[in-house]
């Protein structure tokens, strides 16, 4: 017998607690399917920036999505775990709002599927209430000095959005073809959203 | 707990990982894990907040391992706290997995807490008026709580405006805990960089959401 304390095998681990689980009756195959089929192909990015389109091309739905975030999310058929109050955040040339949850990697599931690796590591986590424009800069985003830095903690169970600003030389763009641009590091906000 | 977890503002974690299109699972284990801690709660009769406490008391050299194994054990911890599995029988399940003739342990006996709860999700209303308003400027209390708390390291002692009163919700201190759900007002609280960090600070505003038992009026 090992240790407690020993470091076992994450992969290892996670078969073994599946097949006890399995023999309980407390897990099944199908189930486990259905979530990582749910999270890997309906619920992830795809959702917020077809949010996002829409606020770019519809100003009455885009002064809905800044005033009640979770009713005009739940419009376009977003909803579900990690989104019962969402908050939308609008990025301006002035002022530039980021995301981050410093306790542990709360995100808005509905609506930007599960976080990536990044944001859950804890030098995202650390550093980014604390030397934001640095982190960014390191991402690849240079803001100019003029620009207000806003830094979301997401501490409770609000989850937070940004809608970024939509980038020049897409006047006569579709929505279907804006949503196609925007990405999730935008809707969190350590990018811009920019035409290829 | 002032743990692993509660990493705003420490120093000497290194560059940023580099932003990339990755999928949510890299591995196949990864899926099974985000299930496994997905349904955690439900399988020990517990909720998302002793989910939370649970990844908070996994050893902090495991909890540096990586996401999905801290996720992972979190998990365990709460089906071990309730009498789901033990870490002996998940020990040798994995040795027996990887072809070692082990003897299996007995399953414990499982005793899921007890917590009556308002409802399905976390908002709740509060029954009494919020103590703050938007504009009031409030000092965050300098709380060292034992167990759970929503209440950061680096806004502890420092004094911010309320920007906005968000939906009033569960406690996580309290439901965590299973003593109640304890309905709490919520703050958006917002700092000036230099309050948190100094004089040298970058300038900048963090906002941050803080329940109204994490509040004190501005002496």
């Amino acid at each position: 017998m090992t240790s407690p304390t020993e470091h076992l095998d994450p992969a290892l681990r996670v078969e073994a607690l599946a097949s006890l689980l399995t023999e309980r009756g407390l897990l099944d195959e199908a189930t486990v399917e259905t979530f990582i089929k749910t999270y890997e192909q309906s619920v992830g990015p795809m959702n917020g920036a077809k949010v996002v389109a829409k606020a770019w091309t519809d100003p009455e739905y885009r002064a809905r999505l800044l005033a009640d975030g979770t009713a005009a999310i739940a419009d376009l058929g977003f909803k579900g775990p990690q989104g019962e109050h969402i908050v939308v955040l609008e990025n301006t040339p002035a002022v530039h709002h980021v995301v981050v949850c410093t306790l542990c990697s709360c995100y808005p599931w509905p609506v930007l599927g599960l976080p990536p690796s990044w944001y859950k590591d804890p030098a995202y986590r650390s550093r980014i209430v604390r030397e934001p424009r640095r982190v960014l800069s390191e991402f690849g985003l240079d803001l100019d000095d003029s620009v207000e830095i806003r830094v979301h903690d997401s501490s409770s169970e609000v989850r937070y959005m940004v809608l970024p600003e939509r980038p020049a030389g897409t006047e006569g763009a579709s929505e279907e073809e804006l949503a196609a641009l925007v990405t999730r590091d935008a809707m969190v906000g350590v990018a811009k959203v920019t035409v290829p | 707990m002032d743990g692993i977890h509660d990493v705003g503002g420490m120093q000497g974690f290194g560059q940023v990982q580099e932003l990339t299109d990755a999928p949510p699972f890299t591995e196949p284990w990864e899926g099974k894990a985000f299930v496994i801690g997905a349904l955690a709660a439900r399988i020990s009769g517990t909720n998302l907040h002793a989910f939370r406490h649970a990844i908070e008391r996994v050893p902090p050299r495991e909890y540096m391992v990586g996401y999905w194994n801290r996720w992972t054990i979190g998990a365990q911890l709460m089906m071990e706290d309730s009498g789901i599995v033990t870490d002996e029988q998940v020990r040798a399940r994995a040795a027996r997995l990887s072809g070692q003739d082990v003897p299996e342990p007995p399953a414990p006996e499982p005793h899921k807490p007890e917590m009556p709860s308002g409802g399905a999700g976390n908002l709740r209303s509060v029954d009494t008026p919020p103590t703050f308003a938007v504009g009031d400027r409030v000092r965050v209390a300098d709380l060292r709580p034992v167990g759970h708390t929503r209440l950061p390291r680096y806004v502890r002692g420092r004094t911010g405006t309320v920007t906005a009163l968000q939906p009033g919700a569960v406690f996580p201190d309290t439901a965590a805990h299973f003593v109640g759900e304890n309905p709490q007002h919520c703050y958006t609280v917002e700092f000036d960089s230099r309050e948190l960090w100094g004089a040298d600070a970058e300038p900048f505003r963090l906002s941050i959401d803080l329940f109204e038992p994490y509040l004190e009026p501005e002496k």
